[in-house]
């Protein structure tokens, strides 16, 4: 696996000129052509910058004043209480829910700097870059090997396509369980297994950040510890957003931690989620600045 | 039930009587209309079975009615349904695509589609017939009673059923597969023509088999396009002139009572063949279906 | 179709996001398919037109009124009538003798299938209704003229009946139609949530009532959709009422007697040669209008009711 680790340094050299932005430097934010590289390179570098984000899918936000930033190579975890809106948020990073009719994204949700909801971004553009991995395993009915070649093949990137299949097997830790029968039919696989064949689908078209939405809730401790050491390793080369229930997961994996919560609206029963805090998960975890953010991660309220 | 009816002071025994007779008098309803079908397969089978043979197969029709065969009639039927699988399946599954994988339902025009399919599987037959009449035989497109205008018109009256089979088989692949797909970079199409549509083969084509299986048994559209009855030649070509089995066989059933020659035992025979094939189609169907169909 | 396609390391060295041009093949592939799906609207409106021209046409010959009202059909006649009534009463006396058969049988069946059948015996009937339902109409009036009168009708009852009958044709026909009653139907039953069900029993009640008085009401709008599609398949069905109900238009409504029924009047003279543009041949058509709007109405009311129990169980 590890000679598969050369990868990230080469990135950052690409990408950083061309839309990479220091946090803290908010002004150079649109600088997109990367001519204005006249401030220092700063450590921490965003992917995504999400400014006031509301989501709504009817006449009412289904979550709103959203803001926090995901950096470069880190795993930023997005937790809070059921129907907060955390899948409607990480949905709306690689543009799932243009897929659902009357879903509508205010604010803003910048990409490398470049605004992912202007008119001229086109979104299977968009999901390219942006890859995800879904609750529930959902693998193609076909066998291993098309299911990690289906997006090399339809992106047309079909040279060396053994090759990309097994690097995508080998990143995603399967490639031992599955090497003799990729041929076989992905549907005969465990949930775990399947769970990190989607993984390598995602992986295979090299894409820049992974989301990904409570991947290890079907899964058993096991498979959820492999999938949890495989996102340290992905760490070192994707910037991964993670949506989870699982405290525990969200303090051993995620560097940066978002907390939402949900408020009832008084005069009828709608539900409206927000980020109460975001911050380093540890400070998150030992020592949250919101009253709402402690009582949630020491088990006060569900 | 009534064990427990007793102990609260029902009368059991007339109870259980009248549960008993409500279960058997609906039992009767449908074992007098299975009762009926096989009835009317013993009636074609008693009346048919010493005419189907090969001679009859391969004969065409004639004034004397030990010479007649169905040939003419076999081959028109073969040439109209090739016309008619043609026609239906890429528009019905086209259709079907759209439908469900386009349509914005909240729109009123994608409902009055949606209505208007429903409406037209059930408009009758000879309706179309007199749509095939107008507009193919005769009228803008003038193709006269060829097999072109017979196959096409049969499709229209059955393109509703293939639309309906496709869209519940598209509609059973899971959203998310789709959404697999699409999270990978791939586009709607792509999506579609790659995950969607070879997942759900095995359903659109089981439901084109039964489209088809309804078509080869229509015989008013048939009759009020003009397909010729006595013909004495095999289709040659889309413009060819044509007869079918279902107009053979009303040809000799409207004969049969009052003509001296005795056609009934001909009508039964060329009944009986295509009953023959529509049991072959269907366990086509069937087995397509439990061979391929996805499990999700 | 494929329009950015980049290398992966090129992924990363174009950040913009814009599609390298516009997909029009996406476009393309979403126009043909619109085309496709135009064309059944298309199909309806060319039964309009196709219907109106010459309905339009057949009443400047014939008044609406003395066509509607009339109750003498004779075409042929020198002068001819064209009141419409006569066919009105054959296709009322086949579809009313259908639905007498199919409406028990069709929900008799029904109740059995989605109340007593068990799974396995469900999964052996239900393929003999399909194959029931999947008999050419052809077929079922071959056996009504050649079996059902002769040798049942005749026989068995020793009814004194003509061999082209009402009866035989409407009788026969409630056989065709009882698989679309019963699979509606019985959507409609299977569809009653079993949480009704077990209230009912939970109460004491025995199979019977819960059938007709829970499951039954409940499904009531499926049922009756599907009794509307039945008559809606009678008032259309051509095939068994030309074999076996003879070739006459008149008004008696003794069913031992022949008759034309609107849609066998059709297949009748379409079948005759009849000079293109006469108002003989133009009678097809004013009959086959009638015809279309009388299914319509069916189809559109049982649309709406199937609608209906959708909407409150699923
Ligand atoms: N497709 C949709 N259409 C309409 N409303 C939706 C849709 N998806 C989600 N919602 C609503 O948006 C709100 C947020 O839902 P979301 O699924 O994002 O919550 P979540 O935080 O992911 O919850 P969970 O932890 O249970 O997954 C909920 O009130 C939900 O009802
Ligand atoms: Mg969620």
């Amino acid at each position: 696996m590890a000679e598969h680790v050369t990868e990230p340094e080469d990135k950052q050299r690409e990408a950083a000129p061309a839309g990479g932005v220091g946090i803290p430097d908010q002004g150079a934010r649109f600088s997109r052509d990367g001519e204005t590289e006249a401030e220092p390179r700063r450590p921490r570098e965003a992917i995504f910058q999400l400014e006031k984000v509301v989501v709504s899918y009817g006449p009412k936000p289904a979550v709103r004043d959203v803001t926090f930033d995901v950096g470069r190579n880190e795993i930023t975890a997005l937790i809070g209480p059921s129907g907060c809106g955390k899948s409607t948020l990480i949905r709306c990073l690689n543009r799932m829910n243009d897929l659902i009719p009357g879903a509508r994204v205010e604010g803003r949700v910048l990409y490398h700097g470049e605004d992912l909801y202007a008119p001229n971004v086109d979104a299977v553009e968009v999901r390219k870059r942006i890859g995800m991995v879904f609750q529930k395993p959902n693998p193609f009915p076909k066998s291993i090997y098309d299911n990690i070649a289906f997006g090399p093949r339809v992106l047309g990137r079909k040279q060396n396509l053994d090759e990309t299949v097994e690097r995508a097997l080998t990143q995603a830790a399967l490639w031992d369980e599955v090497k003799d029968r990729l041929k076989t039919n992905a549907f005969g696989m465990s949930g775990g297994q399947q769970q990190r064949l989607c993984i390598a689908r995602c992986l295979a078209v090299n894409p820049d950040v992974i989301l990904m939405d409570e991947p290890c809730s079907a899964l058993d401790p096991i498979s959820t510890g492999k999938i949890e050491d495989l996102m340290m390793e992905l760490k070192r080369e994707y910037s991964i957003v993670i949506v989870t229930h699982n405290m525990q997961q969200a303090a051993r994996v995620s560097d940066k931690t978002a907390f939402f919560t949900v408020e009832l609206a008084s005069d009828d029963d709608h539900r409206t989620g927000r980020v109460v805090e975001f911050d380093d998960t540890e400070k998150i975890f030992t020592n949250p600045a919101d009253s709402r953010t402690e009582a949630y991660v020491t088990g006060k309220v569900g | 039930m009534s064990a427990h009816g007793g102990a609260i002071g029902k009368a059991p025994a007339s109870q259980r009587a009248k549960d008993t007779g409500f279960r058997l008098t609906m039992l009767a309803c449908l074992g007098l209309s299975v009762g009926l079908l096989a009835l009317l397969l013993y009636d074609v089978v008693k009346d048919g079975a010493s005419h189907l043979t090969m001679d009859f197969l391969t004969s065409f029709g004639s004034i004397s009615a030990d010479k007649a065969g169905a040939e003419a009639a076999i081959w028109g039927t073969i040439w109209i349904m090739v016309v008619c699988a043609a026609f239906i399946v890429p528009v019905g599954v086209a259709t079907a695509i759209y439908l469900e994988e386009y349509a914005d339902h909240s729109r009123w025009w994608n409902r009055l589609i949606e209505v208007n399919i429903q409406n037209l599987a059930s408009v009758p037959s000879i309706v179309y017939g007199i749509l095939g009449l107008a507009f193919l035989v005769r009228g803008p497109l003038s193709l006269g009673p060829v097999v072109l205008a017979g196959g096409l018109c049969l499709g229209l009256l059955v393109l509703p059923v293939v639309i309906i089979a496709s869209r519940e088989a598209i509609r059973a692949v899971p959203p998310s597969i789709r959404e697999g797909s699409l999270a990978l970079g791939a586009t709607q199409w792509q999506t579609i023509r790659r995950q969607v549509l070879p997942a759900s083969i095995p359903g659109i084509a089981t439901g084109v088999i039964l489209a088809l299986s309804r078509a080869i048994g229509e015989t008013a559209p048939l009759i009020v396009i003009g397909a010729a009855t006595v013909i004495a030649f095999n289709p040659e070509g889309l413009d060819s002139r044509f007869t079918a089995l279902p107009i053979q066989i009303f040809d000799w059933i409207s004969r049969a009572s009052n003509d001296v020659n005795n056609y009934k035992p001909l009508a039964a025979a060329a009944i009986l063949f295509l009953m023959i094939l529509l049991l072959l189609m269907n366990s086509v169907a069937i087995w397509l279906r439990n061979r391929y169909e996805q499990k999700w | 179709m494929e329009a950015g396609s980049t290398t992966a390391a090129g992924a990363r060295a174009v950040p913009s996001l814009g599609a390298a041009r516009r997909r029009y093949g996406e476009d393309v592939v979403k126009g043909i398919l619109i085309l496709a799906t135009f064309l059944s609207i298309l199909t309806t409106t060319g039964i309009v037109v196709a219907l109106l021209v010459p309905t339009i046409e057949f009443f400047g010959d014939v008044g609406v009124w003395e066509f509607l009202s009339g109750s003498k059909w004779t075409p042929l006649f020198e002068p001819p009538s064209f009141g419409v009534l006569p066919l009105l009463v054959g296709t009322l006396l086949t579809t009313g003798i259908a639905m007498l058969v199919a409406t028990p049988l069709g929900l008799g069946a029904a109740i059995y299938l989605s109340e007593y059948a068990r799974p396995r015996v469900r999964k052996t009937i239900k393929p003999a209704l399909e194959i029931l339902a999947g008999v050419p109409t052809i077929v079922f009036g071959y056996f009504a003229l050649t079996f059902f009168t002769p040798e049942i009708l005749r026989g068995l009852f020793n009814a004194d009946v003509n061999i082209f009958n009402v009866l035989a044709a409407g009788i026969v026909m409630g056989f065709m139609i009882v698989p679309t009653v019963a699979s509606v139907a019985e959507d409609a039953m299977s569809a009653v949530p079993q949480s009704l069900r077990e209230g009912a029993f939970g109460l004491g009640a025995s199979k019977l009532s819960v059938s007709l008085r829970v499951v039954f009401p409940a499904a009531l709008s499926g049922i009756v959709a599907a009794i509307v599609l039945g008559v809606s398949r009678a008032i259309g069905e051509t095939m068994i009422v030309l074999i076996a109900a003879g070739q006459i238009a008149s008004n008696s409504i003794d069913p031992r007697e022949p008759h034309y029924s609107l849609a066998s009047f059709i297949g009748a003279t379409a079948k005759g040669d009849v000079p293109t543009g006469s108002t003989e041949y133009k009678t097809i058509f004013a009959v086959g209008m009638l015809l279309f709007v009388l299914t319509l109405v069916m189809n559109l009311i049982s649309i709406r009711f199937v609608r209906k129990y959708r909407q409150v169980y699923e």
